[in-house]
């Protein structure tokens, strides 16, 4: 790359004259220089910005005792519990060794036809409705904002009555991974209610007999 | 007849073009740039479709890695006047009957993330080699006697009221020190937390709903 300048030989005779200087600045090390910087501030810049995802948990202050806690249906309560090894239990109902009988554990995983099956299953009419008004949304049909279309979605999810409630349950063994994997599956399927709750002893038990 | 001979030439590259276009380049990353910043820990966050971005300013991070320990930063504030950190210091070190010399104070405001005990701050604040230092990052102690993260997160929301609080986990940490430290945020009435994830876009259409069995 870097220029050459050769001199010209095989004048022989005639006057010596002063050498021609080239006007030419050799760009190399300029070159070298900005390649170097470029890599540097290439590496050192975070691209990409973090993303974050938002919980909200209840407040953990004791309620007040004369406030009544609503009544949830018990075939709309899905429990989900996380163990060991990536490992997704679910079953439906109250797990109460009082009120036999015991509601059995199925055994499923986070792929696409896992959990996420039976949350499209459970939350089908939410799910439509709002995947249904995105499309209005996309094919021009209707026109709305960016906060219009949220606080629709915010509405549909608070009007619905249908919708499983999900309960999920982590055990000792299970890692923080399975937690956002599990927040992410009701981010993606439109779940209007969940909560992270404590594992009981009675869910502990039922873990250990479930199938491996 | 006599050959004619071209004369001898060096081929030369014009490299004009392209000292063009790498100065632009260079500016366009330098007004771009925002640095990483240093991070006490490797820290592999899980993934998920959330497309919320994180706050760049007002928030205090607390970051688990695999191991087990615990790292804690707050920014300065978006007024670079506040000064919320070296005010965050000050606080801590009454709070522990230490006192940091005025230097130790605005180093501290500099800095970024950390994770040892408020006893070896000040080794860690007055040390010169970078290897001594990583053996201090011990993680913040959060035993049930001696709770130093609760000081750290009581005090920081003392110090910027505004600041929102985000949790950056590794994927592979047990959900078990997640929790306790979820559960430390919550007695100090922080019920909103962020937890930092990757993009990783997933798309599910009415296609995906399994039909319905009767």
């Amino acid at each position: 790359m870097a220029e050459i300048i050769q001199e010209e030989k095989g004048k022989k005779g005639g006057k010596r004259r002063a050498k021609k200087q080239s006007t030419r600045i050799d760009m190399t090390p300029m070159v070298d220089l900005m390649c170097l910087l470029i890599t540097f501030f290439m590496l050192t810049t975070a691209f990409s910005k973090a993303k974050v995802m938002i919980i909200t948990m209840p407040d953990k202050t004791p309620n007040n005792p004369n406030e009544k806690q609503p009544e949830i249906s018990k075939f709309r309560t899905l429990n989900i519990l996380l163990s060991e090894g990536d490992k997704v239990y679910y079953y439906i109902g109250l797990a109460d060794p009082k009120k036999p009988p015991m509601p059995t554990l199925i055994k499923t995983n986070f792929s696409k036809d896992g959990i996420r099956k039976i949350l499209l299953d459970k939350n089908r009419d939410l799910f439509t409705k709002i995947a249904e008004y995105r499309d209005k949304r996309v094919t021009g049909k209707i026109v709305v904002s960016d906060t219009t279309l949220d606080n629709e979605i915010k509405r549909m999810k608070r009007d619905d009555k249908k919708g499983p409630i999900v309960l999920i349950k982590a055990d000792e063994k299970a890692k923080y991974k399975d937690i956002v994997n599990i927040i992410d599956e009701m981010a993606i399927c439109n779940i209007a209610s969940y909560a992270i709750v404590d594992i009981n002893s009675v869910e502990k038990d039922m873990l250990k007999t479930a199938p491996k | 007849m006599p050959k004619i001979k071209p004369p001898v030439r060096t081929p030369h590259i014009d490299m004009t073009p392209m000292v063009d276009l790498f100065s632009v380049l260079l500016i366009f990353l330098l007004l771009t740039a925002s640095f990483r910043p240093q991070e006490a820990a490797v820290i592999t966050t899980p993934q998920s479709v959330s497309e919320k971005t994180a706050p760049n300013e007002d928030i205090m991070t607390i970051f688990i890695s695999k191991d087990g320990k615990v790292y804690f930063n707050i920014d300065n504030g978006r007024d670079t006047s506040t000064h919320f950190r070296s005010k965050l210091l000050t606080k801590i070190g009454e709070q522990y009957k230490i006192t940091f010399t005025k230097a130790e104070i605005s180093k501290f405001g500099t800095m970024s993330s950390f994770g040892l005990p408020i006893k070896d701050l000040k080794t860690w604040l007055n040390s010169k080699d970078s290897k001594e230092k990583e053996k201090l990052q011990t993680g913040i102690p959060m035993d049930s006697t001696d709770n130093q993260l609760a000081w750290w997160v009581r005090e920081a929301r003392l110090t910027n009221v505004g600041a929102e609080v985000a949790i950056k986990g590794d994927a592979d940490t047990d959900y078990k020190l997640v929790k306790k430290v979820m559960d430390l945020l919550q007695d100090n009435k922080v019920n909103k937390f962020n937890l930092v994830t990757n993009l990783q876009k997933q798309e599910v259409t009415l296609k995906d709903v399994p039909p319905a069995t009767k």
